[in-house]
């Protein structure tokens, strides 16, 4: 389905879904900022301040920026970036905290 | 000259999108490189940090970094709402919702500027250790895009809304492509809030 | 020296620009992807001049340890002798100007500004005015560059790759804004510009190339050139805006007092460095070799399409093995990201890690050598017409070959420990950037020259040319190999002083002349470049070479909006008509 053909009915559909994952950003955001006040030890509360923060990160993409129904071209271009920036990531962690086996 | 460039207001028929769509989304992935790299920095500095140095809920102020993540998820929506208002040819309601982001992206911007002031009231500056030079390096970017975001809409609800009488199909894609960067900038605050602040 | 031929064929605009627009909009702030591609390629071939002289004077110091330089000496110390503190500036900014100020705008900017629309059969880039900003920002850059040696502590002297701590505390200033007019931190300002440029240019070359297609150039119909183009946009786009946090960063330390890439405990100068410590300086290299490895094949993706369509045009054959060749740019740009490291086996990352990279640094090799195979297959058994910019390209092909060869002992760890940091470096990069790009570009000069002028470059100028650069240049850079391996070091101001060094002594003498001697062979092209523009041999065809993408089927210089009858595209780039003749996309076959 192209954005350009949608009609007022359609559109007024995903208006009501806009308020619903608004709701569910906020109900996170309140979620997010409780597990803080538990001080978990390191581990978990990283595990899940990020699990959160993901869950929130892919509603606003999916929903605010379209790409629950995006062409392929865009999914493409994503997927190359998401693989690219793990690389930037992970390897140079990798070789900072990896086996540090020398010879 | 511009009518000798195709596909500015309609999507090009292999591709589905159109130029603005691809060109925005393109930059875009550029900006997550520039922010992932920056957030690499973050875990690769604290992971090898024998002694992180400070902890963001024990030293910054997290009601006031709720409030500003409720700000900006507040202002993801109405600029959604604005590019919904123009879906339904509706130019007076897509003014009041990019108005609405705009006042949103200031009151962010009001409340960012109490925390700068407030931490360098305490004495605290980038230089003091390596958490506050992350904190200040990320947020102060971030806070760039927040500017730059407001620059474009305030352009868009003004002078750039003339564009709507004669070619609304190229506006509205137009705040498509706002809304998107609007939105990044956004996820960009939806990782740091917690990075920064709550761990 | 564009003007006059670009006012006669100004008659085609008046259809669609109604009225004639004043100088300044038409040459200076111009949105015609032509006019800019010109801005980037003059303005880039000042730099690479400029950075090549700055060599040519440490030439002088590395040939002729501590002795005055005779006649200009002068200018630039008091007894005529090139300081250490300039060498070091100098060499620093060869390395910066010649990559990021001279080559990537040239081979990007220039040929990718000119030729992609064209040969996409597009009337401009999709977005003229982003197209024109990039390349201000791209020139403000450059400014901020030339200005940091205006600065008291002189231009950056860190080396192009600027590794902290040394760069953070080489020449600090006081306070703020002492500390940002300071070479370093300028180098730093004018890196956040020139990545800003090429993020703009990058974003326009792909969406042009993607979304102005004439009818009928489907993606397997693109000529070589603008995959390489584009698949060079994408390395632009995904691995600059990590050294931009990363020059951010580093400015934030000089300026800001931070710890970004300063260690704890660190001493400078008998004296215990004034900040909170706790910084890494292994991550600058890690985020600077994520952008610089794909940098190099940013430096060379482009010269591989330009010599694949000088290659077609003069072979008259189809390119062998198109789609391979395809293929294989788009698997080395995308391993181009996961090598980097292969730059860093020496900060002790284990031997998992750099096993990774090893195998990965190998795994790229193929790639590379299979495009030089295609264009070797295509040689074969063909016709060959030696023009000059297929003289430039052939030579292209073995000087490719030394520059990627020598590189396989880099990337294995245990020569690499050996050779690391030695002049063999040097010699390795400079095959691949000097006689490799820098040929293909020069080919890509004398090959477009009459689709941009209307007339071609002088024969004659152009042998002398070719011939005295392949000579000096393999003068210049093949003693290196030897020098690296015998054990110099590569930023040293005078190697005399260690007795290996002196042992090597009289290669360096070789080189320097033959530096020299290449500077010269430059003033017939410079010359030819500059003349030929009035005075050349009139193109009499609108493709004179008899070639086969789009960008021939326009008038020479094309018009403002590059097309004045709609064009479309009917095959491949490069395939023969039913009689094994060469016959252009936009040509249908009667």
């Amino acid at each position: 389905m192209g954005h350009g053909e949608m009609t007022v009915e359609e559109v007024k559909k995903h208006v009501r879904k806009y308020y619903v994952v608004f709701g569910a950003l906020l109900g996170l955001t309140i979620v997010t900022v409780a597990i803080s006040y538990l001080h978990l030890p390191i581990f978990q509360a990283v595990l899940l301040a990020m699990a959160v923060a993901s869950m929130k990160g892919g509603l606003v993409a999916a929903y605010f920026m379209h790409l629950m129904d995006e062409k392929k071209i865009i999914y493409s271009l994503l997927w190359l970036t998401v693989i690219l920036f793990g690389f930037c990531m992970l390897i140079p962690l990798f070789t900072l905290h990896g086996p540090q086996t020398t010879y | 000259m511009s009518a000798l460039i195709p596909y500015i207001d309609e999507p090009h028929p292999v591709t589905g999108v159109t130029n603005a769509k691809l060109g925005m989304w393109l930059f875009l992935a550029s900006e997550v490189m520039l922010f992932g790299a920056l957030f690499s920095t973050l875990i690769i500095m604290r992971t090898s940090a024998t002694d992180w140095p400070a902890h963001g809920s024990d030293v910054l102020n997290v009601p006031l970094a709720t409030l500003n993540t409720v700000f900006l998820i507040t202002s993801s929506v109405t600029i959604v709402l604005s590019w919904a208002a123009l879906k339904m040819k509706d130019l007076k309601k897509f003014k009041f919702n990019m108005g609405l982001t705009i006042l949103l992206s200031f009151g962010f911007l009001v409340i960012k500027y109490i925390e700068y002031t407030s931490k360098f009231h305490h004495g605290h500056f980038p230089s003091t250790s390596t958490f506050y030079a992350v904190y200040f390096t990320l947020t102060g970017l971030h806070g760039l895009h927040v500017i730059g975001g407001i620059i474009t809409n305030l352009y868009l609800i003004g002078p750039g809304s003339k564009m709507w009488e004669k070619e609304p199909e190229r506006f509205t894609g137009r705040i498509e492509c706002a809304g998107l960067y609007w939105h990044f900038v956004d996820l960009v605050w939806i990782f740091l809030f917690p990075a920064l602040y709550l761990l | 020296m564009s003007h006059d031929s670009h006012n006669h064929s100004h008659g085609h605009d008046h259809s669609h620009g109604g009225h004639e627009l004043p100088f300044w909009r038409k040459y200076i702030f111009s949105t015609d992807h032509k006019v800019i591609g010109l801005q980037y390629g003059i303005t880039a071939v000042f730099f690479l001049l400029f950075g090549f002289s700055l060599m040519l004077l440490m030439r002088w110091q590395l040939a002729f340890p501590k002795q005055a330089i005779p006649l200009i000496g002068k200018l630039f110390t008091e007894d005529g002798v090139l300081s250490p503190e300039l060498y070091n500036q100098f060499g620093a900014m060869h390395g910066t100007i010649m990559v990021f100020l001279g080559v990537v705008p040239l081979a990007v900017g220039a040929f990718g500004n000119y030729l992609v629309p064209l040969q996409v059969g597009a009337h401009d880039m999709a977005f003229p005015k982003l197209n024109m900003m990039s390349y201000w920002v791209y020139f403000v850059g450059g400014i901020v560059m030339l200005l940091s040696f205006m600065t008291p502590t002189g231009a950056a002297a860190s080396g192009w790759t600027s590794y902290p701590p040394l760069s953070v505390v080489n020449g600090p200033g006081e306070g703020f804004w002492g500390g940002l007019f300071t070479g370093q931190s300028m180098w730093l300002l004018g890196m956040v510009f020139l990545i800003t440029s090429s993020l703009l240019g990058s974003v326009n070359t792909i969406v042009t190339a993607i979304q102005l297609r004439v009818k009928g150039l489907s993606f397997m119909r693109w000529p070589v050139l603008v995959w390489a183009q584009v698949t060079t946009a994408f390395l632009l786009l995904l691995a600059f805006p990590p050294l931009e946090a990363a020059g951010i960063m580093q400015l934030m330390d000089r300026v800001g007092g931070t710890s970004f890439f300063m260690p704890s405990g660190l001493v400078v100068s008998g004296e215990a460095w004034k900040a909170s410590g706790g910084g890494n300086p292994i991550l600058w290299q890690h985020l600077f070799w994520f952008l610089a490895h794909p940098e190099v094949y940013v430096l060379i993706l482009p010269a591989v399409g330009i010599v694949g369509e000088i290659i077609a045009v003069n072979t008259k054959k189809p390119l062998y093995g198109y789609k391979t060749l395809v293929y294989s740019m788009l698997f080395l740009g995308f391993m181009s990201f996961i090598v980097w490291a292969h730059h860093m086996f020496m900060t002790g990352m284990g031997v998992t890690m750099s096993t990774f990279f090893q195998a990965t640094t190998m795994i790229i090799s193929v790639p590379s050598v299979i495009i030089l195979t295609t264009y070797l297959l295509t040689l074969w058994g063909a016709s060959i017409r030696y023009t000059v910019p297929m003289l430039f390209a052939t030579a292209f092909l073995p000087m490719f070959a030394i520059g990627g060869l020598t590189g396989l002992p880099l990337g294995l760890t245990a020569s690499d420990i050996h050779l690391h940091d030695t002049y063999y470096v040097i010699g390795h990069f400079h095959y691949v950037v000097a006689p490799g790009t820098l040929f293909a570009l020069m080919a890509g000069v004398y090959h477009w020259y009459p689709k941009i002028s209307g007339r071609f470059m002088s024969d004659t100028l152009g042998k002398i040319h070719f011939w005295l650069s392949v000579i000096a240049i393999n003068g210049v850079f093949m003693p290196m190999f030897f020098m690296g391996m015998a054990g110099v070091s590569r930023r040293l101001y005078d190697q005399t002083v260690y007795a290996h060094g002196l042992a090597a002594q009289p290669l360096n003498v070789i080189m320097s002349v033959s530096a020299w001697i290449l500077a010269i062979a430059q003033l017939p092209f410079l010359y030819n470049m500059a003349t030929s523009w009035k005075w050349g041999k009139k193109a009499e065809s609108n493709n004179p070479w008899g070639a086969t993408t789009l960008e021939w089927a326009a008038s020479s210089p094309p018009p403002h909006e590059n097309f004045t009858t709609p064009v479309e595209v009917y095959r491949a780039p490069y395939e023969y008509s039913s009689n094994k003749k060469l016959l252009p996309q936009f040509v249908q076959e009667a």
